[in-house]
């Protein structure tokens, strides 16, 4: 399937979807579900229209994002930190780990007390914990990647006269990769819920918070406002992350069926080379590949 | 130690090794030493591996990297005294004492788990030995150095760096300026006949593109001594019998001194100025090797005895 194809199939879920639920509402359906309260997407479409044309959408629009890069921007660094640490030293294992994996099942959320007690301003508080949401998904893949590598590979650079740094820049940072960013993208997904959760408890504006304020005056069209914002704004972080994480990870040996990899037309047999990236302007591709081979036989 | 991937590798070119035997040697004298392993087919195969080579080498020739590689001896001495080598809680030979001697190259051989891998990484400091002592040049080697590299058997090139940057690894860690690391890597690139992959990820290459890429990244950093852990082992025979060629093309004028690990005992005698034999558990023999690289002197009767004792001892 080509990929405008692909994209239209998409475009057209989602369609299918909005379309079901204009119908449920509009015809106020209720079959024990109950649809005849519920706003139906015109409703919706209006209300978002005029939250568009108001200051306070934006307001709240980047006072959310503001919350959640800042939070989870310090999760990723401060996880994958402590991720390698721990995976790296027997020390830092010992000493952290206890307290991390006592920590960690504590549903982020949870920590809206300590973050009140702790943090002078509601603001910091929620940063803490979009922060404490998104750190342990990152700790943990982190974690996993590093004990993971292959040992070959520290071990060339050691007998190359690298020294601990030099591991780490060359060979423990890039070869984690894929797995942080496995990390990274649960952690963004948590991130979101717990940045919202947080705001409707304790946020002055955001998107939480209004979504919450729009309960408490029963404005359910308003309610719907805030949970499409945030899930657009959850689905176009998620997507940066990923797509940061695939540019990253360029190097990864990938199967044919990565999309853009497909270059339909193969013309006679020689498929062109699917790592673009790869193959940097001075090396043309294909007709060296088997070359080693001749060089020794001919 | 040896992995299980290993033991497949070595078990697959085990049998490859009666071929590659027979295409190296078996100029039609039907060379029978009682091993079963001479199969005496390939008829001059060997000259033909040998030309092919000649060209390659003619045209990396020209580019020496600038540094004036081979100007004077500058191999190392590796001692091992009364070594017991391993993992602690699991010793894997005792009782080594070898001594290799500046620009020499000592081939180890014996079976696949023998501890050959073990004492290589006690040589370059990745492994401490349990017992007796690891020196080289007369001080004891207490860890990994740049003058002392590895080449592995596979897969130990970075996979997220080209083929140049993986090569440029070593003398971005020694410091060297951009434009000199440029040139080296360039001359060093051709001279392993891989100029036109220098921006291929590994794994967009064949495995002995691979392998060249290893062995320009370890000399590439002017090691005194290069220890070589089966490199050519999960090779074919015929891309196996030109990468030795290639080996000793491109050691020549180094210096270096060369520990040589590998199950193949006609790669042994080809390359080793002397082969340490290894198994059960200890350091049985170390023979001197005649006409050491000279692929005409595989029939040499002397070779040949070399070779049935070899193969005797190792119990195959």
């Amino acid at each position: 399937m080509n990929r405008s194809a692909r994209y239209a199939l998409r475009i057209a879920s989602l369609a299918v979807a909005l379309g079901l639920w204009q119908l449920l509402t509009s015809r106020d359906i209720d079959l024990w579900l109950r649809f005849s309260q519920f706003p139906t997407v015109t409703d919706v479409a209006h209300t978002f229209a005029d939250r568009l044309a108001g200051p306070d959408y934006w307001t709240d629009l980047t006072d959310s994002l503001t919350r959640i890069l800042t939070g989870f921007l310090l999760a990723a660094v401060l996880g994958v930190a402590t991720g390698v640490l721990v995976a790296r030293s027997r020390l830092a294992e010992d000493l952290l780990g206890p307290v991390l994996e006592v920590i960690r099942p504590v549903p982020a959320i949870a920590l809206v007390p300590v973050a009140i007690l702790l943090f002078p301003s509601n603001e910091q508080g929620i940063v803490f914990i979009t922060c404490a949401a998104a750190f342990f998904p990152v700790l943990v893949s982190t974690r996993h990647a590093v004990r993971a590598l292959t040992p070959v590979w520290e071990e060339a650079v050691r007998t190359m006269g690298g020294g601990r740094w030099r591991v780490l820049g060359s060979v423990v940072l890039p070869g984690a990769l894929p797995g942080v960013f496995g990390g990274l993208s649960v952690g963004i997904g948590v991130s979101w819920i717990c940045v919202i959760s947080a705001e409707m408890i304790s946020g002055q504006y955001g998107v939480g918070y209004r979504t919450w304020q729009d309960y408490t005056v029963v404005d359910y069209p308003g309610v719907f406002v805030g949970m499409v914002t945030i899930g657009v704004l959850g689905w176009l972080t998620s997507t940066a992350v990923e797509l940061l994480g695939r540019r990253l990870t360029r190097w990864l040996p990938r199967t044919a069926h990565v999309p853009a990899a497909r270059p339909k037309p193969a013309p006679a047999g020689a498929a062109p080379s699917p790592a673009r990236a790869a193959v940097r302007e001075d090396t043309p591709a294909h007709p060296e590949e088997a070359r080693d081979e001749h060089l020794v036989r001919d | 130690m040896s992995t299980s991937s290993e033991t497949e590798t070595e078990t697959e070119t085990e049998n490859k090794n009666g071929h590659g035997t027979g295409t190296g040697t078996g100029t039609g004298t039907g060379t029978t030493n009682g091993t079963g392993i001479e199969t005496g087919t390939g008829t001059g195969t060997g000259a033909e591996v040998g030309g092919g080579m000649g060209i390659g080498i003619a045209a990396a020739d020209g580019a020496r990297p600038p540094t004036g590689v081979g100007t004077s001896p500058r191999g190392t001495r590796l001692t091992l005294r009364g070594a017991t080598l391993g993992h602690p809680d699991a010793a894997a030979v005792s009782g080594v004492d070898v001594d290799v001697s500046p620009g020499e190259i000592l081939t180890v051989v014996g079976p696949s788990g023998c501890g050959k891998s073990t004492l290589l990484r006690t040589l370059a400091g990745l492994l401490p030995p349990l017992a007796g002592t690891a020196e080289q040049d007369g001080h004891p080697v207490d860890g990994p150095g740049a003058d002392r590299a590895l080449v592995f058997q596979e897969d130990a090139l970075l996979p997220w760096r080209t083929l140049r940057a993986n090569v440029e690894l070593p003398l971005a860690i020694q410091g060297l300026p951009r434009t000199e690391r440029r040139a080296q890597v360039t001359a060093w690139l051709e001279r392993v006949g891989l100029a036109a992959q220098a921006g291929q990820l590994p794994h967009r290459v064949s495995g002995g593109q691979r392998q060249r890429a290893q062995l320009a990244r370890a000399l590439a950093g002017r090691p005194r001594a290069v220890l070589m852990d089966e490199p050519f082992g999960a090779l074919d025979a015929q891309t196996r019998a030109g990468m030795q060629d290639l080996l000793v093309e491109v050691l020549r004028g180094t210096g270096a001194t060369v520990v040589f690990v590998t199950h193949d005992v006609d790669e042994a005698l080809f390359l080793g100025d002397r082969v340490a034999l290894l198994g059960a558990g200890r350091l049985t023999a170390v023979r001197e090797v005649p006409r050491p690289r000279d692929r005409t002197a595989h029939n040499a009767p002397a070779r040949l005895a070399l070779r049935r004792d070899v193969l005797t001892s190792l119990g195959t």
